[in-house]
C-alpha cells in the first residue's frame, strides 16, 4: 500500500481537477433546471464511463509490458506536455485563468436560455443532455489517467481508489457549498498534474523504449522535481523576455478538452 | 455515419494532441530515436525523452507567445 501511495496522490490531483468541472456544469443543470433530468443524464454517464474501465482497464493488461509502457508513456507524455503548455501559458499571462465561478455563470445564462423540451423518459433534454456531455467528457479523463497509470503501474485497483476519493470528495464538497468549487487552486494544482503526467509518461515511453534508467524507477525522483524546475522557468522566461500585451483574442477563446 | 466517425476522430484528436500537433510529433520522433539508439547502437540513452520534451515545449511555446505578445 504505502508503494502504490504516489500512484494514489497523484491520480487522486489529476482527477480532482476534472472532477471540479464536471461539478460546475452539474450544478449549472441541475440548480438552474431541474435535478431529477441532471441525476439521470449523470447516471447515464457513469455507466458508459464504468463500461469503458471495465472493458479496457483489464484487457491492456494484457499487452507485454514494454509494449504497455511505450505507447501509454508516448500518449501520457504528449498529454501531459498539453496540460503544461497551457499552464505555463496561464501562470504567465498569456492565456486567461481558468475561473470555475465564470465557467458556472457561462453555464447558468445558457442553460436559463434553452427552452424544457421533453425526450422520452427524460423531462428535461437539455438538463439531461448539459450533465451527461460534462460528466462524459470530464470523466474519460479520469479513465484514460487511471487507465494509463493504472495499468502501467500493475496496479488498477489503486488508481481507481485515487479518482473514486476525488470524486468523492469533490461531490461532497459540492454538496455542502451547493456552488462551483471556485476557491481550490485549481490553476495551480493544473500546473502539478502538467508536471505529474509529463515526468511519469517521459518516464513509461523510454523504458518501453528499451531504456534502463540510472536509480530504476528512483529517477522519477530526480525527473519530476526537473521537470517543475524547467517548468517554472519557462514561466519566468515568458514572463520577461515575451509579456502579453493583454489578454486577447487567445486568452478569450474556449478552453480545448484537455487542461 | 462518416460524420460521426470524423467527430468522434476530432474528439481524440483533441483530447491526446491538442493545440499543437509538433509536441507530440517531437515526443514521437525521441521515443523511435531511443529505441534506435538503445537497440542498435547499444547507449542507454535516458536523457533523450526528458530533453525532446523539454524542447518540444520551449519550440511550442515560443510559437504561442509570438501569437500574442
Amino acid at each position: 500500500m504505502a508503494n502504490a501511495l504516489p500512484l494514489i496522490l497523484t491520480v487522486f490531483v489529476a482527477c480532482a481537477v476534472e472532477a471540479i468541472e464536471a461539478l460546475t456544469i452539474v450544478l449549472a443543470a441541475g440548480l438552474t433546471r431541474q435535478w431529477r433530468s441532471t441525476f439521470q443524464g449523470m447516471a447515464a454517464a457513469l455507466v458508459v464511463l464504468a463500461a469503458v474501465l471495465g472493458v479496457l482497464g483489464p484487457t491492456i493488461t494484457l499487452l507485454p509490458l514494454g509494449t504497455l509502457r511505450l505507447v501509454v508513456g508516448a500518449l501520457l507524455a504528449i498529454f501531459g506536455l498539453q496540460w503544461l503548455r497551457k499552464a505555463i501559458l496561464r501562470a504567465s499571462g498569456h492565456k486567461a485563468l481558468h475561473d470555475e465561478a465564470s465557467a458556472y455563470l457561462r453555464e447558468v445564462a445558457a442553460a436559463k436560455a434553452a427552452p424544457e423540451v421533453p425526450k422520452g423518459r427524460v423531462s428535461d433534454w437539455y438538463a439531461f443532455t448539459l450533465a451527461f456531455k460534462g460528466v462524459l467528457l470530464e470523466g474519460l479523463e479520469v479513465v484514460f489517467i487511471v487507465i494509463t497509470f493504472g495499468d502501467n503501474q500493475r496496479n488498477l485497483g489503486a488508481a481507481v481508489i485515487g479518482a473514486a476519493a476525488a470524486v468523492v470528495v469533490v461531490t461532497v464538497t459540492g454538496i455542502a457549498v451547493r456552488a462551483p468549487l471556485a476557491k481550490v487552486p485549481e490553476n495551480a494544482m493544473k500546473f502539478a498534474v502538467g508536471i505529474m503526467l509529463t515526468s511519469f509518461g517521459s518516464f513509461w515511453g523510454a523504458e518501453g523504449a528499451g531504456v534502463t534508467w540510472p536509480g530504476g524507477d528512483g529517477a522519477l525522483l530526480v525527473i519530476v522535481p526537473v521537470v517543475a524546475v524547467v517548468s517554472l522557468a519557462y514561466v519566468a522566461w515568458i514572463r520577461r523576455y515575451r509579456p502579453a500585451a493583454s489578454l486577447g483574442q487567445q486568452a478569450r477563446a474556449p478552453e480545448g478538452v484537455t487542461g | 455515419m462518416l460524420r460521426a466517425l470524423k467527430s468522434f476522430g476530432a474528439f481524440w484528436h483533441d483530447f491526446v494532441i491538442g493545440d499543437d500537433w509538433h509536441v507530440a510529433a517531437i515526443v514521437v520522433v525521441a521515443l523511435g530515436l531511443t529505441a534506435l539508439l538503445v537497440h542498435a547502437a547499444h547507449v542507454s540513452a535516458w536523457w533523450l525523452v526528458p530533453l525532446a520534451a523539454f524542447a518540444a515545449l520551449a519550440w511550442s511555446l515560443f510559437r504561442a507567445t509570438s501569437s500574442s505578445s
